[in-house]
């Protein structure tokens, strides 16, 4: 058995946020620990209008529906998503929400929230378009999902070669979520 | 003694099914005749339609595959994109090559597939007993234009060459008929020609034969041939509509 | 071994294929597919293959026709409505005895219906994959390693008896990325085909053709091949069978919601019901004996589908009245959750005691 916290979570904003790459990377540090992963995008019209979400598990044992409908975690990048998404997290479960695009408040005081304005973080720190990292790292810190020695080596074996150049700035981003 | 006259080798010896009069016979010896004179038997492949011409399997003597009904042109491309060295030709009337496979034809045409069409057009479907073809002409009387076609309600017939000439990837179009001696040797050239144009890999091409259906358009054989020159000739004329090797290799 | 990748399952597919040998390709774009027809486009050219993108999907089956009666390893790939085009040139190839692999990635219908993933097809793929008296290899896989594995037995059994294979997929496990090792890139031999029309004169020639006017012709040649159907359902049946040795509840699904169901069957073992998973890995063959056998030990059965029952039929079929047989499906494109289904086993469990 794996040490990392199983994970089911939804990640969902804007298309153009990272939101898909994010998935990609949690469930890519999955499979470095050697673990069982999925990851599933929302697909078709939906992609094009403007939203993107998806789906990323990671578990000791085969992952059983890939569609995540009760989240234990969850990071928001736009409202529409905050409104769609907060009330299907599981009671105990993590919310992440980039909270220099919401302003919005989480009602419910059953789950832990963290409340990070990444956009403006990454600006401040010349991380522009990395604010999804930035909450990835926090969601990895208040979960536990993997490491963030596995989260560092995951970036550089997925951001592409003809972006190497931006892996230093990706894992700075990581940490300083993590941080925050 | 000489040998002055034989069967081609590239026909079986199966017994043609066609009605007395009809001119697929003919078709069926000048596209023997045309694989033979390139010493391709062992190297053609040919695809039968639906239509009359549906046991054309039984009668080229090389491989063959009877295609689905219009689907003639997609089902040789993918035996000319598996074996691009062999000789692949279709063999189609006018039904199952601009009604219901006219999607098949117009794109196989626009990719320049290299394959070669034999489009048998008799303005009728004959092998259902005489129903209105895409090539029917203006008034034709068959069984499901009793009053004549109506160009009002059925439209016109639809001139092949003309149309896939105008795309690029058309290497070579010809219209011919065999409804005379001198025009039947015109027609052996011409499928001579296409082959060649597919040999040299230039590209689709089409030859267009009209041909006569006594049975179903109700005259005997010789007043067929009359139909055929007054009836059909004015509104489908004889001629090479597209000829890229004239052209230096170039499209249109 | 080589190494865990994360690979889409669309994509999965398209490099098994390559890596069984396949070089041609024919299709028409409709999603959820299309991922496996553009990674097609980009490795088929470099590797001396051919991807050619068809003008319909009507075209494109006959272009695998072709390629099939050329003596190539060929497939294609689409989804439902795509499917339904393609039905034509499926039936001709099984009348002419010719193999090829034919993807579905399975979406909402009837009609344009969705996009989102469903089961609806299964009528469809196991009773009528085309006109006719026939039958073709339909291959249910549950994960994107099970799509992998299942793609070079699927050519290898289409090839043997000579008739078109299909993987039933859907739109969730085409589009999900899981871990999956991919077999070696060594060089296939693919088998000899006599049979191909690929160039012979005389009595050598071949001849590819389902026309036989002759009626008796006709009846003895479906006939063999009926019996050849006979042989594979004796050999080449597959199922899993998970946590099924006492199970009294039998929950038994296929693809995409044999994951959901094998989730809902942890949860209740969890909870003390004796619940387990009959999974079909063969949708044709449809894996008779294994029901014939849960049914000596069950209780009662539970069928779980992205339909509203299709393989349930089977199912009912199979276990013959000996026990009764539930169904809970959800539609139009709706994964079932864990949830759900474990309600339903809940139900089950309650009504047995």
């Amino acid at each position: 058995m794996s040490e990392n916290r199983d994970l089911n979570a939804v990640l969902a904003g804007f298309g153009g946020q990272g939101i898909l790459f994010m998935g990609k990377a949690i469930a890519y540090a999955g499979l470095l620990d050697g673990r069982e992963v999925s990851w599933l995008p929302s697909y078709g019209p939906e992609m094009r209008g403007g939203t993107a979400n998806c789906s990323v598990c990671i578990s000791d044992e085969q992952i059983g529906c890939p569609l995540v409908t009760e989240p234990d975690a969850l990071i928001v990048m736009n409202r529409p998503s905050f409104e769609k998404f907060v009330s299907t997290v599981k009671p105990g479960g993590t919310v992440v929400v980039e909270s220099s695009i919401i302003s919005a408040k989480v009602e419910r005081g059953d789950v832990s929230v963290y409340y990070v304005p990444a956009t403006t973080l990454a600006e401040q720190h010349g991380l522009n378009g990395l604010a999804n990292i930035i909450l990835m790292g926090k969601l990895l810190e208040a979960t536990g999902f993997s490491a963030m020695e596995t989260m560092e080596k995951t970036m550089e074996k997925i951001v592409p070669a003809k972006k190497a150049h931006l892996i230093p700035k990706n894992i700075e981003a990581l940490q300083l979520g993590a941080a925050y | 003694m000489a040998i002055v006259f034989e069967k081609p080798k590239s026909l079986t010896d199966a017994a043609l099914h066609y009605c007395p009069g009809c001119t697929h016979g003919i078709i069926h010896r000048l596209v023997a005749e045309a694989i033979d004179g390139l010493d391709m038997q062992s190297q053609t492949v040919g695809v039968a339609p639906v239509g009359c011409a549906v046991f054309a399997y039984n009668y080229f003597n090389c491989d063959m595959v009877e295609a689905p009904h219009g689907r003639a042109p997609a089902v040789a491309t993918g035996i000319k994109r598996v074996c691009p060295q062999n000789l692949v030709f279709t063999y189609q009337g006018d039904g199952d090559l601009a009604a219901i496979g006219t999607a098949e034809t117009v794109h196989a045409a626009s990719r320049g597939e290299n394959i070669t069409i034999i489009f048998v057009n008799n303005a009728i479907y004959g092998m259902t007993g005489g129903q209105m073809a895409p090539t029917s002409l203006p008034n034709q009387i068959t069984q499901t234009s009793p009053y004549g076609r109506d160009v009002k309600t059925a439209g016109y017939p639809i001139r092949v060459c003309e149309m896939l000439s105008t795309l690029s990837g058309t290497a070579y179009a010809e219209r011919v008929s065999v409804d005379s001696v001198p025009n039947i040797r015109k027609a052996a050239k011409a499928i001579r020609k296409a082959f060649d144009v597919q040999k040299a890999g230039k590209g689709f091409s089409i030859i267009e034969v009209l041909s006569t259906c006594p049975t179903n358009w109700g005259l005997n054989p010789v007043e067929s041939l009359d139909w055929l020159r007054d009836n059909m000739m004015p509104y489908y004329p004889l001629g090479v509509y597209k000829d890229k090797t004239a052209e230096g290799g170039d499209a249109k | 071994m080589s190494q865990r990748v994360l690979m889409k399952g669309n994509e999965a597919l398209a490099e098994a294929a390559i890596r069984a040998g396949c070089r041609y390709f024919f299709g028409y774009p409709i999603t959820p597919q299309t991922e496996l027809a553009a990674y097609m486009a980009k490795r088929l050219p470099k590797i001396d293959g051919c991807f050619l993108q068809a003008e319909s999907e009507i075209a494109a089956i006959n272009m695998v026709l072709g390629a099939s009666a050329a003596g190539a390893r060929v497939m294609t790939s689409s989804s439902s409505p795509g499917i339904s085009l393609k039905t034509e040139g499926i039936s001709y190839m099984v009348g002419s005895d010719l193999p090829a692999l034919i993807i579905n990635v399975q979406r909402g219908g009837p009609g344009l219906g969705g996009i989102q993933p469903s089961q609806a097809d299964y009528w469809q793929a196991t009773k009528a994959p085309g006109h006719g008296d026939l039958h073709i290899l339909v291959f249910a896989p549950d994960s994107v390693q099970e799509m992998v594995d299942t793609v070079a037995n699927a050519f290898a059994l289409a090839d043997e008896y000579r008739m078109p294979a299909m993987i039933l997929a859907d739109g969730m496990l085409g589009q999900m990325m899981e871990p999956v090792t991919l077999p070696e890139e060594c060089g296939v031999t693919l088998p000899e085909k006599s049979w191909a029309t690929n160039g012979h004169a005389g009595d050598a020639r071949n001849i590819a053709n389902s026309l036989y006017i002759d009626a008796v012709e006709l009846e003895s040649l479906v006939r063999a091949r009926f019996a050849r159907y006979a042989e594979i359902e004796e050999k080449h049946s597959q199922h899993e069978a998970y946590a099924l040795e006492d199970a009294e509840v039998v929950v038994t699904a296929y693809g995409a919601s044999a994951r959901v169901a094998k989730a809902a069957v942890r949860e209740a073992r969890a909870k003390g019901i004796k619940a387990g998973l009959l999974r079909p890995i063969t949708l044709w063959p449809f894996p008779k004996k294994a029901y014939e056998d849960a049914a000596k030990t069950a209780k009662s059965f539970l069928c779980v589908e992205m339909s509203m029952g299709q393989m349930v039929d089977d199912v009912r079929l199979a276990v013959g009245g000996k026990r009764p047989v539930a169904f809970y499906g959800r539609t139009g494109g709706i994964i079932p959750t864990p949830a759900e289904v474990l309600g339903e086993i809940e139900k089950q469990a309650g009504g047995t005691e």
